[in-house]
């Protein structure tokens, strides 16, 4: 596929995800019209974007979510499309999603522990915790009993656990209070410190800007701008329009 | 009413003891159909023709292949199951993304094949199939005579439901497989290869359905009606129980048993129609059943 848009990032580090030219469908409706970009091996990489731009599609498109994908998801050089769903997080891809997906049929200790490891390399339970302390002795109660801010972290915590090296996190502030944003906001940190690579959907781009090493904007199912975390400062007239802000 | 106080005990618990037997295949089969429904969403309507089959496959092997109760235990779930194997993958699979009715619809034109053909096999009038050995004679009570077959079937089916609940609820299969009702989407996500567990949990409800037709061969005849009977009952049953709820099909199918037995004993009248009464109340006062959750 022809692409044009990933000639103006500088490659430094090596390619963990490359999306080229992604064209995704629901049913009849195309609402992915040629997304493209580049995630770097330990970089934090969000997307921006107002409702509707194509942010959560993009994720879930990554996961095989997604009716009809055409074009280009690699990830380590592994092609995507066509892959049978369960198979893409075996290969070290883990998702958040927007609704956190906390199951109540089912124990905090039972969601912290559900998903499979895939990988060598994953996070203990007690070195969750420590991340997380507001999990800790909370195992036996049941999932959607915690508060919001404590099944985002349950979200999170439970794909650090499976070895995954990339992590698809989907709006993991929306609908908290700054307090608990702001923790969310250091085990973000401290994942990234850990040689986590990860990709963010926000609408919070005052939190975004605090975590990311780039920010790709996008718009009507596209990637339309890429903006390097320094230059957010001389970029901001630029991004109050794309975000309506 | 006058006899209400004048029941002989024999002829009480003798009632009760055949409550607690048809209580114990309602358990198991609305156990089965709690399992089908909670993970694929569909009615399984084949469910009773499947209980069926599970007999004559017990019959079949001892009558052609000499092999006996024993053997027929094993053998005719994992062959009741793999029929559902085939279902599954072949017809049940492309019905999940259409409305749940044709899932219903499907089943229930299955079970009318299966008896059909079955009838046409072997006709109407049903087949006897002995009690095995081992489990002959009775044991006198006191205040009951207890054949020995009957007090079987009973702890055998309590202990597979109690086994299928733990699995179920305490497991960590079981956790894949509540999370999986919830949100196979992110189930699958997380890397777990959702239909093939749906396949297979298809494929064991429908196993249980068969393991209750081997036990039921000795007691009640083996025919090709003996599903269509008791399927609308259970159906009441997993109704009443909410649906797809593993606890409730297990204590609302023995105990509507029980209380059936009781109807028996005390208005034999109203017996057939006790578990429906008692649908129509639970559907007015808590719709989505005694141990179900609004959805």
């Amino acid at each position: 596929m022809p692409d044009g848009a990933m000639t103006k990032t500088a490659h430094t580090g090596t390619a963990m995800l490359e999306i080229a030219d992604l064209h995704g469908y629901y049913g009849e409706s195309h609402v992915l019209h040629g997304v493209s970009l580049e995630v770097r091996q330990g970089e934090v990489v969000t997307l921006l974007g107002r409702n509707g731009a194509g942010k959560t599609s993009t994720m879930r498109a990554i996961m095989g979510i997604m009716g009809k994908r055409t074009g280009s998801i690699r990830f380590q050089g592994t092609e995507l499309i066509g892959m049978a769903q369960h198979r893409i997080p075996r290969l070290g891809i883990g998702y958040v999603p927007e609704e956190r997906g906390i199951f109540s049929s089912l124990s905090v200790d039972e969601n912290l522990t559900l998903p499979p490891v895939v990988k060598d390399g994953g996070m203990t339970v007690p070195q969750i915790h420590d991340l997380f302390p507001n999990l800790k002795g909370r195992g036996s109660t049941q999932g959607t009993r915690l508060s919001g801010g404590e099944q985002q972290m349950l979200a999170i915590a439970r794909i650090l656990r499976t070895g995954a090296t990339l992590i698809l996190l989907d709006e993991p502030t929306e609908g908290l209070a700054p307090v608990i944003i702001e923790q969310i906001g250091v085990a973000v940190r401290a994942l990234k410190a850990r040689g986590f690579t990860i990709v963010l959907v926000e609408q919070n781009f005052r939190f975004a800007a605090t975590i990311a090493d780039r920010h790709y904007v996008m718009e009507e199912g596209h990637v339309v701008d890429m903006i390097p975390n320094d230059q957010l400062d001389a970029n901001m007239d630029k991004l109050h329009t794309y975000l309506g802000v | 009413m006058s006899q209400l106080l004048g029941i002989p005990p024999q002829a009480l618990f003798g009632q009760l003891l055949l409550g607690l037997i048809n209580g114990s295949f309602y358990a198991l089969l609305s156990l089965g159909l709690a399992v089908i429904f909670g993970m694929l969403n569909v009615v399984n309507m084949a469910h009773g023709a499947l209980y069926m089959v599970g007999a004559f496959v017990a019959w079949l092997l001892l009558s052609h292949a000499g092999i006996g109760y024993w053997g027929a235990l094993v053998l005719a779930p994992l062959v009741v199951g793999a029929v559902g194997l085939v279902l599954e993958r072949t017809m049940l699979r492309r019905l999940y993304k259409v409305d749940h009715l044709y899932g219903l619809l499907l089943t229930f034109g299955l079970a009318l094949i299966f008896e059909g053909a079955f009838r046409h096999q072997y006709g109407v009038s049903g087949q006897p199939y002995p009690i095995p050995d081992l489990l002959k004679g009775g044991t006198n009570l006191g205040f009951m005579y207890l054949p020995t077959y009957r007090g079987w079937v009973v702890a055998a089916s309590l202990l597979v439901c109690l086994g299928t609940w733990f699995a179920i609820e305490r497991t960590k299969l079981g956790a894949y497989l509540r999370a999986a009702t919830e949100n196979p989407t992110l189930v699958q996500a997380f890397g777990i290869n959702v239909p093939v567990m749906v396949s297979l949990t298809y494929g064991f409800g429908v196993a249980l359905a068969g393991l209750a037709g081997v036990l039921a061969a000795p007691i009640y005849q083996v025919s090709p009606l003996m599903g269509s009977n008791l399927i609308i009952v259970v159906f009441a049953v997993v109704v009443i129980g909410g649906m797809g709820s593993i606890l409730g099909a297990i204590v609302t199918g023995l105990g509507l048993g029980l209380l059936e037995g009781l109807t028996k004993v005390f208005y034999p009248e109203a017996s057939n129609i006790v578990v429906f009464v008692i649908m129509a109340v639970v559907l007015m006062v808590k719709p989505a059943g005694l141990f179900g959750r609004e959805r």
